[in-house]
């Protein structure tokens, strides 16, 4: 009786467990004959929130359905989770059919073989590489091998500047050179506001300010045959120049070493808290934030008087296909529809961010003089991440270690070069897993 | 007993400092759900200068909130009762039994406890998908894989919390069941475990808090269909914006009916069953 | 035949009152797989979703899983106890971090584990006997644990910003024990920002074991104390703690596992990034694994980790056990 009553006990509670969970979707990444196919597509978070990416992209698979027949089940995944679910379905074998990748873990993604590359037949399959910008087009992946994805939103960062301030210290132009820069910040940090805003606690804003400062400078932290060298006068000399903004230039605000979510500096700046941040094509958050359109002023990030002429990085999201998908043809007929003209005018626009595609430009709504200045940083000023494989890693522990440096100028402790070049060795050590 | 003056000061001055402690953050939590968002970055002010409901409004529509919650009621409710029910038959075995592999389970089961969650994160996801693949049995992306995984993270200690609690049962209690005609199970169920209520009670809190609140596993083992709240909440820092109000006020509305529960629960926390039942 | 049994508690087939003889080999048979059968759920779970995950952590430790293999793990190069020495190489910059990420650690989950134990025992005591508003009390000391840890904790480090925190304005502004405005979330105060977060979360749930383990304890036994004149503090120490014992045992050792891996906590409260005086362990492995796509050195700080939490849970259990037989 009392073996019976255990057994009940637990198969009921087995059972209840998993009929109750019956009602979860069945995350199935198509089935069924050619006519039938359904794909799974990741998106990113762009929009102002993931219901509002869901509103955004559902006109457009909706004509991707009308035209081709095939479904297209969307999950926008936030970005705190979008690198982990990557992981997942790469060491799984089981994950999407599409998915957008922040195009600066192409080269990772790329070394694990996870995502289609992109060679001469499958590209023309969705159109010809020339399409592309020669800029976001760098972005995809290692020098030497195919694309592991194509550009879809391009990104590059400027120095916003608050025009309003500016007029008001008397200065009529954006800075030109980066003591430009400083003298700017100095006579426009007041009371009431600051010269700079930094994100000073995100990784991945230090890492992107850093090595373009260090391009600036002819500097870099891999050498052409993919070893790192992280620890040369040039690269101290970069992170010298971003950690001065608190330490001796004093035209940050200390607190700044502890914005760490992201989205700070560029409110600080949208408040008034600051005069310039260095930032990505914004405008869309200027303009939740509140900011006056007409006070927004973008220029290239400036470079030292005689130094490369680089302003930033070649940002942006690119869109791949899971090689372990079992619609491959449908998929790459997704990823042409996503960067034909007509949609990439259509989801830049709605997102603030510029078009993939060289034809795109051709719409009014790229002609804006903030536009134009992202355009031309892109295509001539804009040098994509380090492409090897340990490129995740390279930010990570950079990116660190510059943290560290600002908390350390920030609590009053004077940073040498000494200091910086120690922690970069220590950073280059690290890599060698 | 006769509390002596001293003590009674020093309780109230203690457990309002603690209150104080406790509730300090919830006060900015509150406060926050009311201003305005273009407020909440500003300088702090102990009251809003402006009170809005707009986040209480906004936050349905910002992430669909209802559907994460309903999400993590059902994994929390299930996976906690089942880890209870499952841990206390291992407990009773454990505390009221000498058989051979005793030892080995229990430290086996506690040695569980010891490796960081975020590296058997992969290897599970991966014997998830090769079940699913083989037996057909859908654990990614679906609320029995999540169950499932809760309630065994919960197990360990559940089960030696209640072998501790089931210890301090006396043995008289069991005898005199087994002299009243009960076989061992009979003795579990009408004696042991009343008098085991308040672990009971606590294991319960225990299992429903860490599956309700579980971030990492669930934004893996989950999809847009069936995440939960601990990881949906997350939604709210998008790319260009942290909505803080929304953040502040979903949580506190999803906390209401979770800490009307503890209100509920407490007083079980507190014995009324043993005390004189052993003569 | 109660005194018969040599199996304490385990009962007795009294339902047909055989006699001792016959009852013997049958009881025998019984007790032999009932207790495996009340364990074989818990053992099923365990070995799926516990063990089994973790051999296979074990097994990537000797592995060089990085990115290149992470797609086909059965073609990752086996490297040997390679991961191990790369890890402890205490004189390069990976294995100093790693050294200091582990006493940060030790450090943390001592002070950590001290405070919210001594909260607890002490908001236990007060509240052990009935008082009016003691279950609005206890429910108060339950909502940080009700809370959600992500609205939490952020809202925690919206408290300890600089210029905008409440904190910070409360000390400077409000009561002006401080001139500088401190940073709290960077620099060599995270470490105890971070504490008290920890312990504000922590606590609660150590009040709640501890109360429904002090509601078991008889009431005779205080006030047989109270007759031999012991006070409040005395009848804690010679009632209390002794009959908190076996909770006091397991309570302290899981905090202890739980507070050195904790990882939700630092990960969201430092926004993925930890500030260098705080370096939870966790957070570290995290960084050298998850974000680096460097499985095999990442799973070989967990096995080193799992190493020394056995050594440490070993050592308590011996010292613990010995004081309650010594007793």
């Amino acid at each position: 009786m009392g073996l019976k009553r255990i057994t009940s006990a637990v198969a009921v509670s087995i059972v209840a467990a998993s009929l109750a969970g019956c009602g979860g979707d069945d995350e199935g990444s198509g089935s069924g004959s050619a006519e039938d196919v359904t794909l799974t597509y990741w998106a990113s978070n762009q929009g102002t929130s993931l219901a509002n990416d869901e509103e955004v992209l559902k006109p457009q698979l909706d004509a991707f359905t009308a035209q081709t027949g095939i479904e297209v089940d969307v999950e926008v995944v936030p970005w705190s989770d979008l690198l982990n679910r990557i992981l997942a379905a790469t060491a799984s074998g089981e994950g999407p059919d599409v998915l957008n990748i922040g195009n600066t873990w192409s080269a990772s993604l790329q070394a694990t073989g996870a995502l289609t590359p992109f060679d001469d037949a499958t590209m023309a399959e969705i159109g010809g590489a020339d399409r592309f910008l020669a800029g976001s087009l760098a972005a995809t992946g290692a020098e030497g091998h195919p694309p592991t994805a194509v550009p879809l939103y391009s990104l590059a960062y400027g120095l916003y500047y608050n025009k309003a301030m500016f007029a008001e210290a008397g200065i009529t132009e954006p800075p030109g050179t980066w003591a430009d820069l400083i003298a700017a910040g100095r006579k426009l940090t007041t009371p009431e506001h600051w010269g700079v805003s930094i994100e000073g606690g995100s990784v991945s804003e230090n890492i992107h300010n850093v090595f373009v400062f260090s391009e600036q400078q002819g500097g870099s932290f891999f050498d052409d045959a993919g070893e790192p060298t992280f620890d040369t006068p040039k690269n101290v000399a970069a992170v010298k120049q971003y950690v001065d903004l608190i330490q001796s230039d004093k035209i940050t605000n200390p607190s700044n070493a502890e914005y760490a979510n992201g989205t700070e500096a560029l409110a600080d700046f949208a408040n008034g808290k600051s005069a310039m941040v260095m930032w990505q094509a914004a405008a869309g958050s200027l303009d939740e934030l509140g900011m006056d359109a007409a006070d927004i002023g973008v220029a290239p990030i400036p470079a030292p008087a005689g130094g490369e002429d680089v302003a930033s990085i070649v940002a942006g999201i690119n869109l791949a296909v899971f090689d372990n998908t079992e619609h491959k043809p449908q998929a790459l007929d997704f990823v042409e529809f996503m960067t034909s003209t007509p949609n990439q005018i259509a989801l830049n626009k709605t997102y603030g961010s510029l078009p993939a595609v060289q034809e795109a430009y051709s719409d009014p709504a790229f002609q804006t003089e903030a536009v134009e200045t992202f355009k031309s940083i892109l295509d001539d000023r804009a040098v994509p991440m380090p492409a090897v494989p340990e490129e995740s890693q390279f930010e990570t522990l950079v990116g660190t270690a510059v943290k560290n440096l600002l908390a350390q100028a920030a609590s009053g402790t004077t940073v040498t070069e000494q200091a910086i070049s120690e922690q970069l060795a220590a950073a280059q050590q690290q890599l060698g897993g | 007993m006769r509390e002596p003056a001293w003590f009674v000061w020093s309780r109230r001055i203690g457990l309002t400092l603690l209150c104080l402690f406790a509730l300090l953050p919830v006060w900015v939590m509150v406060t926050t759900s009311l201003k305005p968002l273009g407020d909440v970055q500003g300088e702090f002010r102990w009251f809003p200068s402006t009170v809005t409901l707009d986040a209480f409004v906004e936050m349905w529509r910002t992430i669909p909130l209802g559907r994460y919650f309903l999400n993590s009621l059902v994994v929390s409710v299930i996976a906690s009762v089942a880890s209870v029910v499952l841990a206390l038959l291992a407990a009773y075995a454990v505390s009221r039994y000498r058989f051979r592999g005793r030892q080995l389970f229990s430290v086996t089961v506690l040695s569980t406890q010891m490796f960081p969650g975020i590296l058997f994160l992969l290897p599970l996801f991966v014997i998830f998908v090769n079940l699913g693949q083989t037996l057909g049995i859908d654990l990614y992306g679906s609320r029995p894989g999540l169950i499932i995984t809760y309630l065994t993270f919960t197990l360990p200690f559940s089960v030696w919390m209640l072998v501790g609690y089931l210890d301090s049962v006396p043995r008289e209690l069991d005898e005199a069941a087994a002299v009243d005609g009960n076989g061992p199970m009979g003795a579990f169920f009408r004696v042991v475990i009343p008098a085991a209520v308040p672990g009971i009670v606590a294991v319960l809190i225990y299992a429903f808090m860490t599956a309700w609140g579980e971030v990492l596993f669930a934004s893996v083992l989950t999809d847009e269909s069936t995440r939960t709240l601990a990881v949906g909440l997350q939604g709210y820092a998008t790319q260009n914006n942290v909505y803080w109000n929304q953040i502040m006020a979903a949580s506190l509305t999803v906390s209401a009916p979770v800490v009307v529960g503890f209100l509920l629960l407490q007083r079980y926390l507190v014995a009324g069953l043993t005390a004189g039942s052993v003569k | 035949m109660i005194t018969a049994n040599p199996a304490p508690g385990a009962g007795t087939e009294a339902r047909t009152g055989s006699s001792p003889v016959r009852a013997v080999p049958r009881r025998r048979k019984k007790r032999q797989w009932l207790p495996y059968l009340l364990l074989l759920p818990v053992v099923v779970a365990e070995l799926l979703i516990h063990i089994v995950p973790m051999l296979i952590g074990v097994g990537m430790s000797f592995l060089g899983l990085t990115q290149f293999f992470i797609r086909n793990w059965t073609k990752a190069p086996g490297v040997g106890l390679d991961n191990y020495r790369f890890v402890l190489q205490f004189d390069e910059a990976s294995g100093k971090a790693l050294l200091h990420s582990f006493w940060t650690t030790v450090q943390f989950t001592v002070i950590v584990l001290a405070l919210s134990w001594a909260l607890a025992m002490a908001a236990a005591v007060w509240t052990q006997h009935a008082f009016r508003g003691r279950g609005l009390v206890r429910t108060i000391f339950l909502i940080p644990y009700a809370l959600p840890v992500f609205a939490s904790v952020i809202t925690w480090s919206f408290m300890l910003q600089r210029d905008n925190g409440m904190v910070n304005h409360v000390l400077v502004d409000q009561l002006g024990l401080l001139d500088e405005r401190p940073f709290w979330l960077i620099g060599d105060h995270s470490f105890w920002a971070l504490i008290v977060v920890e312990v504000w979360r922590l606590w609660p749930f150590a009040f709640l074991a501890l109360t429904a383990g002090m509601s078991s304890i008889p009431a005779e036994q205080y006030e047989a104390a109270a007759i031999d004149g012991a006070g409040v503090l005395r009848s804690v120490r010679w009632v209390t703690l002794p009959n908190l014992r076996s909770v006091n045992q397991v309570l302290l050792l899981v905090l202890f596992l739980w507070t050195f891996n904790e990882f939700t906590v630092p990960y969201t409260f430092f926004g993925r990034s930890a500030p260098e005086q705080a370096d939870l362990i966790s957070m570290h492995i995290y960084q050298n694994s998850f974000v680096t796509w460097n499985f095999g050195t990442g799973s070989a700080m967990s096995v080193l980790l799992l190493l020394f939490l056995l050594a440490v849970t070993a050592v308590y259990l011996l010292l613990t056990n010995r004081k309650s037989s010594d007793a």
